[in-house]
């Protein structure tokens, strides 16, 4: 047996001006569990589709056992022995365990299902992850999400896979069944099986992983033996890079407490969180995807239920907490996702911008059509949005511009406390320079702001205040010169 | 040139094939004489009338990306209601609002359970296309139910069936088109459709009360199904419980070969009305060029298809 079971080298990946992954190698021992490591956008999950064979590589040579290996699409990559567990679970609910075990590979007779030679196939799979009590008539639905994932391990199991990637398996499993987890990882390394392990949690990595490699920017930045690391290193690695200049500093002096959340929770996600945000003060909010930090943000805004705790918009009139009478109160919202939540493509720019106070543009429900438009088209002179006219379809517009319009709802409304999500998310740099000022002056003229941000440089940069969050708690709250790259990843991570 | 070319097709797409169908039915030796006459389009118009009342109400609702199928039952019902409110002595005007109500009343209960049971509208409506036909069936005893006469019978003709004047029918379906137009276009609660049927997240981000918004829609549809009942009812001159069944389908075409789409977030009343008016006009032309019925749903079946497809490249390439 060779001493290297999957060798990556030069791998290189671009999607239109985008290098998602500039050059990567990676080369991983039979039986071996190798941890993944990178902030999001670091080119994890772009690495990952190339090996489970959804995309095709620009450059760079991938080697299976010492046979170059080029997986025409997932199936192949399966069958050739690359297996991969996705972080949300690819099960049919509504059949049975075994039924999901066996899913496209059923043992059949002369066509016809062969139903003992299968049980016995999915009884042997279960078994080698030490879950062979699994009741295999029982539908998927019914079991936990760690029950779920066993199943679904088991089938990856089946065609006896050489490598198997697993992408944040831990991130909805409670503590013990995480413990189970490991254990049946360590089960799949004494069967020579080799895990490419992906995880934000450091401590994880370091208790389940062999080797490491770091990515950054699509670059292997890094790798080494993990008992031979510490987690400060691996955190360095991960983070160092420059903080560049994008950042204006208007002078604000943050007053009083406008906004405040008393161990606020939200199922599923939100578990615990308290902050006070202050009139002219930019507050951020850092942590990793899933801990938690949107849904604090859709929670303050009435999106998703307040199930304990607090929240309290200072001298609001009313006390409700429907985006309808949180828009009355003067706090506006910014969805991370444009697309699906926070924008009607379809709908031209004047409609996406007024739409929270339609009401003010006519009389008795009629509305002014030309005033409505004059206000939408001072938006876009005054943000430099690029477009025909304020009566254009939004959709035709470029990300950047049309973020523009939909911070520019908030500021027509007007919004005295902003909660702004990702607001720099997947546009070009110049929009994302005007964002940052804009955020600055909003400050500077007694805004209350909350961004959450993935991106740490754009928090250290832009906020006075940051919050931490990790698994679903608000862990740490600090004034931005007591934290560094470092340090948030530490907390955000759950190794400080 | 390709430019202007293509708005032309992205404005009057409906309309283009308007004139297209018209065309084809002026051409043959059989109809060239009558089709094209004045009379033959008082006809045309008068029998578009419940469809295009029908259709008001349905590009309210498939705009806010819902769909109603229980038009045709709706319709069935409230013209039994009609009938049998005249047979005890009512006069018109009462019997009108009555039907409207009654309408009305169909669509809050259809609004009610799509918004309150979170439920998809198909279901809810598919449902109430059952229970609303049942129910006239139930209040007209099984058959039609019959009057002596009332003033409502002259709705949809005219004294002088020669004279150029148009019946009241067609008249009240113009004014309430341009009324609804105007409604859509220029009214927040317009706009508000628009932003439900576009993308009712951002709706709901944006404040926008979505689920009394969605019970006012169907409520309002609902009222114009009554009224389309009252024509139905005028047409037929009896109440008769078996009627207009599958209509709703023919509604719900006018409407998405005007343009509409049943994702929702588009549409508007002139392409719905020019929807309406063109499978009236085929319908027409294939009766005068003594096509057999099952040769005119083969047609209308295929014009839907080729309107829809046709509609969407068109969009893709606005879209790219």
């Amino acid at each position: 047996m060779s001493a290297v079971r999957l060798r990556l080298t030069g791998i290189q990946k671009s999607f239109g001006a985008t290098r998602a992954l500039k050059s990567v190698s990676l080369d991983i021992a039979p039986g071996e569990v190798h941890a993944l490591i990178g902030e999001n956008g670091a080119g994890k999950s772009t690495l990952m589709k190339i090996l489970s064979g959804a995309h095709e590589a620009d450059a760079g040579t991938m080697e299976l056992s010492d046979i170059p290996y080029l997986p025409e699409n997932p199936h192949d990559a399966r069958l050739k022995g690359v297996a991969m567990i996705y972080q949300e679970l690819n099960l049919a609910l509504h059949l049975s365990a075994q039924e999901n075990i066996l899913l496209g590979a059923e043992s059949t007779k002369l066509g016809w299902v062969d139903r003992r030679a299968s049980r016995e196939r999915a009884r042997a799979a279960l078994a080698q992850l030490g879950h062979a009590d699994l009741d295999l008539d029982r539908r998927a639905g019914e079991f936990s999400i760690a029950e779920q994932q066993v199943i679904e391990i088991a089938r990856a199991l089946l065609i006896q896979p050489q490598v198997l990637i697993m992408d944040e398996p831990t991130s909805s499993l409670t503590q013990a069944d995480t413990e189970k987890l490991f254990a049946t990882i360590g089960r799949l390394r004494s069967s020579g099986v080799s895990v490419i392990y992906i995880s934000h949690f450091l401590e994880e990595c370091r208790r389940i992983a062999d080797r490491y490699t770091v990515l950054k920017d699509g670059e292997t930045v890094g790798s080494g033996k993990m008992k031979d690391a510490t987690l400060d290193h691996i955190v360095t690695l991960m983070t160092g890079r420059e903080v560049k200049d994008l950042y204006p500093r208007t002078a604000h002096a943050p007053g009083q407490v406008v906004l405040e959340v008393k161990t606020g929770a939200s199922a599923p996600r939100l578990k615990r969180a308290t902050l006070q945000v202050r009139a002219g003060e930019i507050f951020g909010l850092a942590g990793l995807i899933g801990a938690g930090r949107t849904d604090l943000l859709r929670t303050i805004f009435g999106l998703d239920a307040l199930d304990a705790g607090e929240v309290c918009i200072l001298d609001a009139t009313a006390h409700s907490s429907r985006p309808r009478d949180r828009w009355a109160q003067g706090v506006g919202f910014l969805s991370e996702n444009r697309k699906e939540e926070g924008l009607m493509l379809n709908q031209s720019i004047a409609d996406n911008l007024t739409l929270t106070k339609m009401n003010a543009y006519g009389r008795f429900g009629w509305i002014n059509g030309g005033k409505q438009r004059a206000t939408a088209q001072r938006w876009v002179g005054e943000l430099r949005v690029k477009c025909l006219n304020a009566g254009q379809t939004i959709g035709q517009l470029s990300g950047g511009n049309q973020q523009k319009v939909a911070l520019a709802r908030l500021l027509e409304h007007p919004a005295r406390i902003f909660l702004l999500d990702e607001p720099t998310r997947g546009i070009d740099v110049g929009s994302k320079a005007q964002i940052y000022q804009l955020v600055s002056e909003l400050a500077a003229a007694g805004k209350a702001v909350v961004v959450v941000s993935s991106y740490l440089p754009e928090l250290l940069g832009l906020c006075d205040t940051v919050g931490v969050m990790c698994r679903g708690e608000l862990a740490a709250v600090r004034p931005r010169t007591e934290w560094d790259e470092a340090s948030i990843m530490r907390v955000a991570t759950g190794s400080a | 040139m390709k430019d202007t070319l293509k708005k032309i097709l992205a404005k009057g797409g409906p309309f283009i094939g308007l004139i297209l169908v018209i065309g084809l039915f002026s051409i043959p030796a059989e109809t060239r004489e009558f089709f094209l006459t004045y009379n033959n389009f008082k006809i045309i118009f008068t029998q578009t009338v419940i469809v295009a009342i029908g259709a008001l109400g349905m590009t309210l609702i498939i705009v806010s990306g819902g769909i109603d199928l229980s038009v045709g039952s709706t319709i069935a019902l409230t013209s039994v209601v009609g009938a049998l409110l005249i047979q005890h002595g009512w006069g018109p005007a009462p019997v009108l609002l009555v039907m409207i109500a009654s309408g009305g009343l169909i669509g809050l209960l259809n609004g009610s359970a799509i918004a309150g049971l979170r439920m998809t509208p198909f279901i809810i409506t598919l449902g109430t296309l059952g229970v609303a036909r049942g129910t006239a069936k139930w209040m007209a005893d099984n058959q039609t139910v019959n009057y002596d006469t009332s003033p409502i019978n002259g709705w949809m003709t005219t004294a002088d069936p020669f004279s150029h004047a148009l019946p009241a029918g067609v008249w009240v379906a113009i004014v309430l088109a341009i009324l609804t137009a105007l409604l859509l276009r220029n009214t927040v609660f317009g706009r508000h459709i628009f932003a439900l049927g576009s993308n009712e997240a951002t709706a709901r981000l944006c404040g926008i009360p979505t689920t009394r918004l969605k019970i006012t829609i169907y409520a309002l549809a609902g009222c114009f199904f009554g009224l389309a009942g009252l024509f139905q009812l005028s047409r037929l001159r009896q109440g008769d419980p078996t009627v207009a069944v599958g209509l709703e389908l023919d509604i719900i075409a006018a409407v998405i070969i005007g343009g509409a789409s049943l994702n929702g977030g588009v549409g508007t009343v002139l392409g719905s009305m020019i929807g309406a008016l063109i499978m009236s006009v085929l319908r027409n032309g294939s009766q005068q060029m003594g096509w057999p019925t099952y040769f005119q749903e083969i047609i209308i079946g295929l014009v839907i298809i080729v309107a829809v497809f046709l509609d969407r490249l068109r969009q893709g390439k606005a879209a790219a």
